[in-house]
């Protein structure tokens, strides 16, 4: 049985115009997402990887039209929302909320705890005042957090505890899909197994889709049922997570395992080093963007931009060797 | 053959507002001549503190160091005058940092701020320095060493920033370096060139290196000895391969067990998603410590003892120490 | 190189333990908020403050030294120097919180929208208070109030005005930087509208440099006030205005009635000065990285 995804991308696009001069003219375009494809069941969860300059905190506000796209297609339950005016998309935002890295500054430090998340509810006029504050009394509770830090200020919660506080609020409107952007990366160790814990039981409980933004590949394998390698704008390998992790084929995936550190020192790795630097999106080098690093480059590689195609059932890799 | 760098006993504390905040206590470790001792735990340990008193870079006030002793060569850095530790601090004992960005000086170029290490305490020539730092700037790997150093902070990659500093930390062979934190801010592809680099250089150089960080799998794969701080105090201590093979203190456990894992390249084949073992609760404030064990209100095996007494750091098995009732 | 210990967990200082914290770390703001309220309160109690009546004259007694009766002297009309002091707090502080007032919250608001639309706006509108700032706050509350005539309410708006641009750079600034933040975007994922975005969590993240810049440019308002009302172009007569009482003594009587200047300028240079303090320490305790 095939399901329409709830969230399916295609050849998206966002390209930021470089401005020079005193009249602000255009001299280029950063070409942060250079044609992103993939989709996202009821339920699911795509984690969606890669290094600093590649796109992935874009795609993933592009896809909430937080950030508009220059091209390309977002489906939200079969129904493309890209050309939607502002009136049309308001009550579909209720399905698609966002957890941002951040803790300190995902939340506004003169509202209280109890405000902020139930400022969603507010904006939508859902239920009347005692309704809507009995409903952030539930989702405090479901967040792990007590009812009386409902009158708390940001600033008296720990980082744990103010990135819950961003769970309830993107909960309040009971969206089925939320993008996800380094939910964990800014907390301690010890908490981020909490967070990461509650992120899983709300997908189960709540059939929950995530698109889970990391370059923690830990906790990526984790988490995700499909996951996505990102470089520099374009998406080089899209795979389940066993398969990718297992017997990763673009030899960037190949790298970015490789150069995990693992805590077991027993396991003695012959790691290959990746040299060079993550290039910058402003200059991409041509033909394939990671040519100058790859240890497997041939001439081919350096003129002909490689297309994501199909290797294996639900494996897709972007490289000519492959 | 004695050690490079015994700390003993440090202890520091800042006083603030809320009270006195006990960063450090009572830390001890030695470092020898091309070892890396790994000082691991997570936001309010005392890690970072630690690093900056061995340097005496705390800010007094509102910081103290109120006791210990820091002997590097057998030279107590506590007890020197400032101006003394200032020729220290470089040409001994350096420091690397988290943030490149501004641990380097934006209105330099790499190369001036790599010479003047080497102008202040090697007392060279500008012209002698300039070519040290330029095969400094080679020595860690940097492409097209003459040009970069001509090049400001700002037009290098965050990589490239690091192993800049890197540059200026090793120009005077120093026989200590702290690095803090060096990789956590990096990719991880750059990540893993750094902690490369820093190896090689420390097996060249024959540099004693003390490794701050949060991040166990760094930890595994460079250091050899392991510190593990909680709540300002040492709660383990042993080699790498023991530490992580044999784990005793809660708290590590607790975080080893806490941490997913790339299973696939432990061979773990895993088709259900496991849940996370949780440390539940959160550190405790350092001006407001809990009776006995700081680790108590957070442990699963905790019993009366622990919240009563603070348990001692004594030895649990062959080089393993640890600070636990029940370990 | 900051070293920041991080204390989490909730925090709860007596108000007591807070007061003498807030002495001990910021005594010339605490010294400034003192000079500051004795201000206020002299000019809302001024009637039972003043010894003696400001407004009645007293030929006998024209140009008295300071003595048991006339505490600060009298001026040319026999009136008692520190009674019309007290009282002219009253226009002093009408006209400072007045100008403050309006001048800040123009400015806030054309700040807030400058940053907030952008575009052609924003331009069109910073160029105009470049210009404005171009021109020094005395010509034109003196170009203000020469045209509009002295008067009280003129006064106040003439020293209004050149506060706009100041106080609109500053919030447009602020402005341009809480857009960015992660909880507004977050707002906006909510689907709420940009001016309800603008309004519940930009301005209030504002507020607190607004706070700052205006006490400090209270102390300017006040020295405009004092300086207009010199020219004759501020507060008119039968007002005590502490700049008239200057400008009527500082030529002729500076010499033969030396009080007649000095306690005037003392308490003009008290005031500003008390105001500057004040401003200092709520900019220092109010910037986010010197909190905990």
């Amino acid at each position: 049985m095939v399901q329409t995804p709830l969230i399916d991308v295609t050849d998206l696009r966002k390209y930021f115009p470089i401005r020079k001069g005193l009249l602000r003219r255009t001299v280029g375009n950063v070409h942060a997402v250079d044609g992103v494809t993939f989709s996202i069941n009821a339920g699911e969860t795509l984690g969606l990887v890669g290094e600093s300059g590649c796109g992935k905190s874009t795609v993933g506000r592009v896809v909430l039209r937080l950030i508009e796209p220059t091209s390309g297609d977002i489906k939200v339950t079969g129904r493309s929302i890209v050309n939607l005016g502002r009136d049309e998309m308001r009550p579909l935002r209720r399905q698609m909320q966002i957890v941002f890295q951040d803790p300190f500054s995902s939340l506004n430090p003169r509202m209280r705890a109890g405000d902020i998340v139930g400022e969603p509810l507010k904006v939508h006029g859902v239920g009347d005042p005692k309704d809507r504050e009995a409903r952030v009394a539930a989702l405090f509770a479901r967040v792990g957090l007590r009812a009386a830090q409902m009158r708390s200020f940001p600033h008296q919660f720990s980082g744990g505890q103010r990135q819950r506080v961003s769970i309830a609020r993107a909960l309040a409107l009971d969206p089925g899909f939320i993008v996800a952007d380094e939910p964990v990366s800014a907390l301690d160790v010890s908490i981020q197994a909490q967070v990461i814990n509650l992120l899983m039981d709300l997908q189960r409980d709540m059939n929950l889709s995530y698109l889970f933004i990391s370059h923690n590949l830990a906790v990526v394998e984790h988490i995700s049922h499909r996951v996505a390698v990102m470089y520099l704008g374009r998406i080089v390998e899209y795979a389940d997570k066993k398969t990718l992790f297992a017997s990763p084929q673009h030899p960037y995936t190949e790298a970015l395992l490789a150069a995990v550190p693992l805590p077991d020192p027993s396991l003695k790795r012959t790691k290959h080093r990746v040299d060079g630097d993550v290039p910058s999106p402003i200059r991409p080098p041509p033909g394939c963007h990671f040519h100058p690093r790859c240890r497997y480059a041939e001439a081919r590689c350096k003129v002909e931009a490689p297309v994501l195609k199909q290797i294996a059932p639900g494996h897709e890799v972007a490289c000519h060797l492959r | 053959m004695a050690p490079v760098l015994e700390v003993s006993g440090l202890s520091t504390v800042f006083h603030t507002r809320r009270g006195l905040v006990r960063a450090v206590q009572d830390v001890s470790f030695t470092v020898d001549a091309g070892e890396t001792l790994a000082i691991v735990g997570e936001s309010g340990c005392g890690k970072t503190i630690t690093a900056l008193s061995l340097m005496r870079l705390i800010p007094m006030p509102p910081g103290e160091i109120t006791s210990g002793s820091v002997k590097l060569d057998g030279q107590d850095l506590l007890k020197v005058d400032e101006p003394t530790m200032r020729t220290l601090r470089g040409s001994k004992i350096a420091m690397i940092f988290q943030e490149p960005m501004t641990a380097l000086n934006p209105l330099l170029t790499v190369g001036k701020q790599i010479a003047e290490m080497v102008v202040l305490h090697d007392k060279a020539s500008a012209q002698v320095a300039r070519k040290r730092a330029v095969e400094m700037l080679h020595h860690v790997r940097i492409p097209e060493p003459e040009r970069r150093a001509r090049e400001y902070p700002h037009q290098m990659s965050g990589g490239m920033r690091q192993r800049a500093m890197i540059a200026m930390a090793l120009a005077c062979r120093p026989k200590v370096l702290v690095a803090d934190e060096p990789t956590t801010a990096l990719d991880v592809t750059i990540q893993a060139q750094i902690l490369d680099l820093i190896g090689d250089l420390q097996r060249e150089f024959g540099t004693a290196v003390v490794l701050i960080t949060h991040d166990l799998g760094v930890v595994a794969e460079t250091a050899q000895r392991v510190v593990v701080m909680y709540a300002g105090r040492k709660v383990e201590e042993a080699p790498v391969g023991e530490i992580f093979a044999r784990p005793l203190h809660p708290y590590l456990r607790g975080l080893l067990n806490s941490i997913p894992h790339v299973n696939s390249a432990r061979g773990v084949d895993v088709d259900e998603p496991v849940r996370l073992q949780e440390i539940s609760g959160i550190v405790p404030p350092l001006n407001d410590l809990p009776p006995g064990c700081a680790f108590s209100p957070r442990c699963s095996m905790s019993e009366a003892r622990c919240t009563q007494t603070r348990p001692p750091f004594e030895q649990k098995a062959d080089d393993h120490f640890a600070a636990c009732w029940r370990a | 190189m900051s070293t920041t210990v991080s204390i989490d967990g909730p925090i709860t200082p007596s108000a007591m333990n807070n007061f003498w914290y807030l002495v001990r770390r910021y005594p010339l703001g605490v010294a400034g908020a003192i000079i500051m309220i004795m201000f206020v309160l002299a000019a809302i109690f001024a009637d039972y403050v003043a010894p003696l009546d400001p407004f009645s004259t007293n030929a006998r007694a024209s140009l008295a030294r300071p003595n048991d009766v006339y505490l600060m002297g009298a001026d040319m009309m026999g009136r008692d120097v520190l009674s019309r002091l007290i009282h002219g707090a009253r226009i002093s502080l009408a006209v400072a919180l007045g100008a403050t007032i309006i001048g800040s919250g123009v400015g806030a608001a054309v700040g807030l929208a400058c940053g907030y639309i952008g575009g052609w706006f924003d331009l069109i509108v910073q160029r105009i208070t470049e210009v404005m700032q171009a021109l020094p706050l005395l010509v034109m509350a003196l170009v203000i109030t020469a045209s509009l005539g002295p008067s009280l309410r003129n006064t106040i708006i003439a020293i209004a005005i050149p506060l706009i641009p100041t106080v609109a750079r500053v919030i447009r600034s602020n402005v341009l930087s809480l857009r960015e933040m992660p909880y507004v975007e977050a707002a906006k994922a909510t689907g709420m509208s940009e001016f309800r975005i603008a309004v519940v969590h930009v301005m209030p993240n504002t507020l607190a440099p607004l706070i700052v810049l205006a006490t400090a440019q209270l102390g300017s308002t006040i020295l405009t006030e004092a300086s207009l009302s010199f020219l004759g172009l501020g507060v008119p007569e039968p007002y005590p205005s502490w700049g008239r009482m200057l400008s009527e003594s500082a030529a002729e009587y500076v010499r033969t009635a030396p009080w007649l200047v000095i306690f005037p300028g003392l308490v003009i240079s008290l005031v500003v000065f008390g105001s500057n303090l004040l401003g200092d320490a709520l900019r220092d305790a109010l910037d986010p990285r010197q909190r905990g």
